[in-house]
């Protein structure tokens, strides 16, 4: 299956790695100051009612029938960092995971995007406590080698969101399925037009095209509304215009936004100024898709155009409601986690191992379209329904 | 008189130099030299022209409003930095500085309500702040300003991060930090507020610069410091002062930026730091200190942000974008170079 392909990582983690690049990585002098990261151990209450308040998705936790008896279950969810609210949430559910399935649970988390010493020294700090597994969101390929230490002394090793390179480092991956991310949006728009001809903005994340959430995306989009990519590791690669599923298409652009507010709006002008009838917007996160939307309505063309997009946070479900984004595919962080600490737990009181999607080689956490308007063929949830399953404020 | 023997030309006396009329190399170069934002003025002007034979759209006002829209941000910023350059100084920070003021701004509207008129004065207050911080670090600590706001870009991109712990803040439309965003149409020009606090901005500056003590002393700090000094110029307060306005001009970059994002976004201003720089340096300003006009760098900004545009329109792959702004910057400090070659 296509899908299973490459690695996966969200957006998310390529605006961090935006940051990086601007920064020249010389924010090593703030390490020193901020190497304090969080690494706290608490044994989880078993009662339910002192968890954290935490929006419990609901197809989160599964209720995978591992009995919480017995001894507790050591286990470690080393985050990438706690600075952004798509980390918080796997940490805030992993925590609700953990109450309920008797695990001790260890967070800690990087300093700032790419500090990887700190992940290596609460894999070995997991390895000396004797916990069981570990979840890691990876900053980098440094903390293999004591991943590599760790599975030999008999953890568990999850990768969440995004696959280690090479990703047999990990036992397993549980992270979100991006090419089928984009097709949700691309079935979406095709949908919608309902024939007409189609006049499309491509909102990418870079220009170097080398971050594979980019052109997975922006490959499920196109595959979505069929139309053939034209390359499996290139954006912009397709036939110019063309027949998508339900009648014509031009590809009005290619514009990289950087995953920000300010890039979207500025790409989605230019756009606009080269092709004033646009009418399908795909963006690769919810802040290029906001962008995008200021910039169709200091235009005046709110009404022209639908932008799509992806992420499922709890803000940009809002945006959907309002009418903003036409179609927000979500994505679950915090299931991610949750089910990885049921994961280990289930395996470390004598149950088999997880294992990974029919036809993928990671265990893929779902997907689902949200939308207020529903289209032929197309399966939607609304923003009210999602709302229990979104992340960030 | 004196005879010459053997009938060669008697050797050209310094007189004589002096009255001989110059090459035309030589008269451009003393135009170019007096007038420092004439090359980038005429690079504008060309590139316009070719943009506008690429794709007739580019012409359109339409067009042309959504390029002053998009340059209000970093033209704001480039305003300040060529202050700072001017003093042969440069700011790494200074978009960093931007992002941080208009998230806070941004955020205490949306957390805690704040009155609009308070938070742009919080803004404001934090903008030239921490541009205090760079000028007191190389005047009063002498590090060098390349290392000072290198050091500083990653504090306060940190702090940033922290505060707004990865969330975009989108205020709501009618709120009064937008106003810096609201459309002023002319016909179909369509400029924002945003657009005309710039104009203003440049203004400003530009008169202080040319008409103020203030303006001529920053001018001869950054040309000679020690000859200032001994001229009885009080070198390090001139040097802070530019810091200072400096962070004035942020926060003014910082509120259109709001007005652009509709609120805030730890992730905006990605480039922002190097583009204020581009744009001085293609405006002519020169990095060596003591030489340029504030206008160039407006100029340069336009420059910048016509190409990326126009190459936009004409369907050219971004990368392209990239290509031209490097090539551009590379033009502009060759040029700075051969107009300062010979000081004669």
């Amino acid at each position: 299956m296509d899908g299973s392909r490459k690695t996966t990582c969200p957006a998310r983690r390529g605006r961090n790695q935006r940051n990086r690049g601007a920064a020249t990585g010389l924010a090593v002098c703030l390490a020193a100051t901020l190497a304090a990261c969080g690494s706290s151990s608490k044994p989880a209450a078993p009662s339910p009612s002192s968890s954290p308040s935490s929006p419990s998705s609901p197809g989160s936790p599964g209720s995978s029938g591992s009995s919480a008896a017995g001894a507790p279950v050591g286990v470690s969810l080393i985050l990438k960092t706690l600075t952004n609210p798509y980390f918080v949430t796997m940490e805030n559910d992993a925590k609700a995971a953990a109450a309920k399935d008797n695990v001790t649970l260890t967070v800690a988390a990087g300093a700032k995007d790419g500090d990887t010493q700190t992940q290596i020294s609460a894999i070995d700090n997991a390895i000396s406590r004797g916990d069981k597994g570990i979840l890691i969101t990876t900053n980098g390929d440094a903390v293999n080698t004591a991943l590599n230490q760790a599975k030999q002394a008999g953890l568990f090793v999850i990768a969440l969101d995004t696959a280690l390179n090479p990703p047999s480092v990990a036992d397993i991956t549980y992270a979100t399925d991006n090419e089928q991310a984009g097709k949700l949006d691309g079935q979406y728009a095709a949908a919608a037009l309902g024939g007409k001809p189609a006049v499309i903005a491509m909102l990418d994340l870079f220009n170097n095209q080398i971050v594979s959430v980019d052109i997975q995306r922006d490959h499920g989009f196109l595959e979505g509304m069929g139309i053939s990519p034209g390359s499996t590791t290139q954006n912009g690669q397709e036939a110019k215009s063309g027949n998508y599923s339900g009648g014509t298409y031009t590809i009005a652009c290619h514009q990289p936004t950087g995953g920000a507010v300010d890039g979207g709006r500025t790409a989605m002008e230019n756009c606009l100024s080269a092709h004033p009838d646009i009418n399908v917007v795909y963006s690769i996160n919810e802040p290029a898709g906001e962008g995008a939307s200021n910039a169709l309505k200091a235009a005046g063309k709110t009404a022209q155009a639908m932008v799509l997009t992806i992420d499922g946070s709890c803000a940009g479900l809002k945006l959907v409601t309002s009418g903003e984004f036409a179609a927000d595919t979500a994505q679950y962080p915090g299931k991610m986690a949750g089910l990885g600490i049921d994961a280990i737990a289930k395996l470390a009181r004598g149950g088999s191992k997880p294992s990974v999607t029919n036809g993928k080689t990671f265990f893929d956490t779902g997907t689902a379209l949200v939308a207020t308007k529903s289209v032929p063929g197309v399966t939607i949830q609304s923003p009210s329904d999602a709302a229990s399953a979104c992340w960030g404020k | 008189m004196t005879t010459h023997v053997g009938g060669e030309a008697p050797p050209p006396s310094a007189e004589e130099l002096l009255s001989r009329p110059p090459t035309p190399a030589q008269r451009v170069h003393a135009v170019l030299h007096r007038q420092p934002a004439l090359s980038p003025a005429i690079v504008l002007i060309l590139a316009g022209v070719a943009f506008g034979l690429l794709n007739d759209r580019f012409y359109r006002l339409e067009n042309l409003s959504l390029v002053a829209q998009q340059v209000a941000v970093v033209g704001s910023l480039a305003a300040g930095q060529t202050l700072i350059v001017l003093t042969a100084g440069i700011d790494l920070s200074i978009g960093a500085v931007m992002v941080l003021a208009s998230l806070v701004m941004s955020k205490l509207v949306f957390d805690q309500g704040v009155p609009g008129v308070l938070v742009l004065l919080i803004g404001a207050s934090i903008a030239v702040l921490a541009e205090a911080v760079n000028g007191l670090l190389v005047t009063q600590v002498r590090l060098p300003p390349f290392i000072v706001t290198l050091g500083t870009l990653s504090v306060f991109t940190a702090i940033t991060l922290i505060y707004a712990q990865g969330q975009t803040v989108s205020l709501k439309p009618g709120a009064f930090l937008l106003w810096s965003g609201k459309t002023v149409s002319v016909g179909s020009l369509h400029l924002t507020t945003g657009v005309l606090m710039m104009i203003a901005l440049y203004a400003v500056i530009g008169f202080a610069l040319r008409y103020t003590a203030w303006g001529r002393h920053l001018y001869a700090v950054g040309d000679d410091a020690d000859a200032s000094r001994l001229a009885g110029i009080s070198v390090k307060r001139v040097l802070l002062s530019a810091y200072m306005t400096a962070g004035a001009a942020i926060a003014v970059a910082a509120w259109i930026l709001v007005g652009r994002v509709g609120g805030g976004d730890p992730n905006s201003g990605l480039n922002a730091n190097l583009e204020s720089i581009t744009a001085v340096v293609i405006g002519g300003t020169s990095l060596f200190g003591g030489r340029g006009v504030v206008l160039g760098s407006l100029i340069g900004a336009f420059i910048v942000q016509v190409f990326v545009n126009g190459l936009a329109l004409a369907g050219y792959d971004p990368n392209y974008q990239v290509l031209a702004v490097g090539l551009l910057v590379i033009a502009a400090v060759s040029v700075d170079q051969w107009i300062r070659s010979v000081k004669a």
